[in-house]
């Protein structure tokens, strides 16, 4: 039954994210002027403390929403503070949805606890993930898959435990052949070489990893070694971005969010109202465009609640997946720009957050698939057609 | 608990409208379009649905199966999608129920519903629109002014459906010329009192087979007992804000049938020796299409949900109005783009649905779920 209503413990929770979220953006600006700077200790207490308080009210009894829809909507609460400095503390990344997707039981067992990024880019291929050229090789005679190549882009690479890497078995075979493995940090052969600096978002660190010769268990593959070419195989690689998709999604959100809400509070302070009951001859174009940043934000937010709960009823959600991150992703960026131009001088000035937003948010239309790759994901399912019909 | 997808019931409401909308809309909307001609068996067609009875309370004759905003949206999108004209011209006498049944007293209920319980399509109207460029639906110029025992209404509207034929005109009018909402009413007004006038059926770029026309009000003295909702009154907002949410479902649906038929155009028509939708030039206008038809039925539906909790939803009604009026606007215009040079012939309806879909912006008040 179409139900927009949350229930009283995921409200009590968003407060408490909420008030999380404040905290944080207090220290957003320090560590995007500090890159890669090494976050104060008492500072992580602090951090640690308010996700044991988020904690305590998603474990109290009492029914929740759907566990997923649940996540984003906490997301969307967190990236408002700020999208990336409590990765700080992060205990989970990119790569444990990968192993939430299609893990064994037993292999849950091992890798839960670790906080895993996700590597999939190379120097020589970024969306064409067919592409790949990093290899695993299986040693029949110890029974490890024996990894060699360069991955780069890799959030958290540095903070992580453990890296989940995308490598082909058969570089002959394509996509059928590229599988995912878990490598964790102290197995010999993996190295982090370099750390990027970027735009925005760095407070999050991006890692070059390299892989050489680097050994690890016949376990530590996700998914079946098989090769199934008749299947166009890379299904279960790609089927993570079912679910790390709307997470980015909800991430850009929640700073498109905090740009517009504060920007409206600027322009109150400086006496602008923003009245929903006027028609387009009484509102200024300023009023008007705020109005449509409002409704687009509503947009790129209710698809993508909508993909997260198909995720929660076990839906197949690429569709919906990636219709939500190609809206939010434009979506954000339009608001942060013209959040930026609509303050002026204070707009472009580093006092305030707005151009950090600006710049942060720019990224949510880039990674876990470009807004053009999504396109091209739900271009080819409203269609009907495959990747050699729709380039 | 949040949940996006329907129940059985509003999966059987989706699947029996679209089903009445394939047979009974679609075959016909063209003819009706050439012809500006809302034809008698199609109303009668869809009075059958019951869709006034069904939300009657049965002391005044009706079915009292329940009211919802949102199925109303779910049936709606559906009957658009069969076309727009004729959807909103069969569903015009709910322009009349709904406020009575959200506002009407007892005595008003009882004596104006048991008319929309009866076997035959019974047309009822509401004049709202004013005609001029500024106009905006919360500062209203026909005025309504209490003297003594009667109800004195003055000024002039436009687009009133149907006001060749109907028994009763709902007039809203403001208590004082260029108020805001919390100065208008509603006044229920024999079509036959002197100092209305209904107008020359008026000409539009589109909606043709819907008979729209001016309605003046000269004077026109009417009981106090046609004051909807007596001394309380009626909570504009709310009315205006149903409104919104019913022509934001019909949005939904012109734009859903356009991006279709392109989608399935695009697939069957091939140049330099692939289909054209095998050209992302092609591909993104029909998939950023689809991404806004998804996002402005979401928007549709809270806003329906919230007016069916009785919250004030009227911030949500006027941004999803604004939105799919834009988005239905820029779907039907690739519809066109997608089709081309066919899209501008009139053999094919992406055009038609192109001139309808420039209504939205323009429309206030013509239909109300």
């Amino acid at each position: 039954m179409i139900d927009f209503s949350l229930k009283p413990k995921t409200l009590k929770a968003l407060k408490v994210a909420r008030r999380n979220a404040e905290y944080v953006r207090t220290l957003a600006r320090y560590y995007d002027e500090h890159e890669h700077a090494e976050m104060k200790e008492e500072e992580k207490e602090r951090l640690r403390a308010n996700i044991a308080d988020l904690m305590k009210v998603l474990a109290e009894p009492g029914e929740g929403d759907g566990q997923f829809l649940t996540n984003i909507i906490l997301t969307e609460q967190r990236s408002w503070g700020d999208p990336v400095t409590a990765s700080a503390v992060a205990t989970q990344g990119l790569g444990n949805a990968a192993i939430r997707a299609v893990a064994t039981p037993e292999q849950r067992k091992r890798f839960d606890h670790l906080f895993c990024a996700m590597a999939i880019t190379e120097p020589g291929c970024g969306s064409d993930t067919s592409a790949i050229t990093t290899t695993a090789k299986l040693d029949p005679q110890t029974n490890e898959w024996v990894l060699n190549g360069e991955k780069i882009f890799v959030t958290s690479g540095k903070r992580c435990e453990a890296v989940v890497v995308w490598a082909t078995l058969d570089k002959s075979k394509g996509r059928a052949a590229i599988k995912s493995f878990v490598v964790e940090k102290f197995r010999p052969g993996i190295t982090v070489t370099k750390l990027e600096h970027k735009l925005g978002i760095r407070a999050s660190d991006t890692a070059v990893i390299v892989l050489e010769d680097c050994r690890i268990p016949y376990d530590n593959i996700l998914g079946s070694p098989e090769i199934k070419e008749s299947k166009g195989g890379q299904v279960g690689v790609l089927a993570t971005f079912d679910a790390t998709r709307p997470g980015v999604a909800a991430q850009g959100i929640g700073v498109g969010r905090a740009a517009l809400e504060f920007t409206k509070e600027k322009l109150e302070e400086a006496g602008v109202t923003f009245p929903y009951d006027r028609g387009i001859h009484s509102l200024t174009a300023v009023q008007k465009e705020i109005l449509d940043m409002e409704a687009n934000l509503e947009a790129a937010r209710l698809l993508v609640w909508q993909s997260a709960a198909m995720m929660d009823k076990g839906q197949r959600n690429s569709l919906e997946a990636s219709m939500g991150k190609a809206k939010a992703g434009r979506v954000i960026n339009q608001i942060c720009q013209r959040c930026v131009a609509l303050l002026g001088p204070l707009g472009y000035s580093r006092e305030w957050l707005v151009e950090k937003w600006m710049r942060d948010c720019k990224i949510n239309d880039i990674y876990e698939g470009t807004g053009q790759i999504q396109m091209l994901v739900v271009c080819r399912q409203i269609l009907g057609f495959s990747r050699h019909q729709l380039k | 608990m949040a949940d996006f997808t329907l129940d059985e019931e509003q999966k059987q409401i989706q699947e029996m409208t679209r089903k009445f909308a394939e047979k009974e809309l679609r075959p016909i909307a063209r003819e009706c379009d050439e012809k500006d001609e809302l034809p008698e068996e199609l109303l009668a067609k869809v009075w059958e649905l019951g869709f006034c009875a069904n939300i009657i309370p049965e002391r005044f004759g009706g079915y009292e199966m329940g009211r919802s905003v949102l199925n109303g949206t779910i049936m709606f999108e559906e009957l658009a999608w069969g076309d727009v004209s004729l959807a909103l011209g069969a569903l015009s006498p709910l322009l009349v129920v709904v406020p009575l049944l959200e506002y009407g007293t007892e005595e008003q209920q009882a004596e104006w519903l048991p008319k929309f319980c009866g076997e035959r399509f019974y047309p009822a109207t509401a004049a709202l629109m004013e005609k001029r460029i500024t106009f905006e639906p919360t500062v209203l110029q026909t005025t309504v002014e209490r003297r003594g025992e009667v109800l004195v209404l003055n000024g002039a509207k436009c687009m009133v459906p149907l006001a060749d034929r109907t028994e009763q005109i709902l007039v809203y009018a403001t208590t004082v010329k260029g108020a805001g909402p919390s100065a208008v009413e509603a006044v229920l007004v024999d079509r036959n009192t002197p100092g209305v006038t209904v107008g020359e059926r008026e000409k539009h770029m589109g909606l043709k087979p819907l008979p729209l026309f001016p309605v003046t009000f000269e004077e026109v003295e009417v009981p106090l007992s046609r004051r909807l909702g007596g001394e309380r009154g009626i909570n504009y907002m709310r009315l205006l804000n149903l409104s919104r949410a019913a022509l934001c479902a019909m949005a939904v649906g012109v734009s859903r049938a356009s991006n279709e038929y392109a989608i399935r155009y695009a697939k069957e028509r091939y140049a330099f020796g692939e289909p054209i939708a095998s050209r992302q030039a092609v591909a993104w206008m029909l998939g950023e299409s689809a991404i806004e038809v998804a996002a402005m039925r979401l928007m549709t539906w809270k806003t329906a949900w919230k007016l069916d909790r009785k919250e004030d939803a009227t911030r949500e009604a006027a941004l999803t109005k604004m939105y799919c009026a834009d988005k239905t606007m820029l779907i039907t215009d690739y519809g066109v783009q997608v089709l081309g040079g066919h899209g501008y012939i009139r053999e094919h309806p992406v055009e038609l649905w192109f001139r309808n879909g420039r209504a939205f912006d323009t429309l206030e008040g013509l239909a109300i779920g």
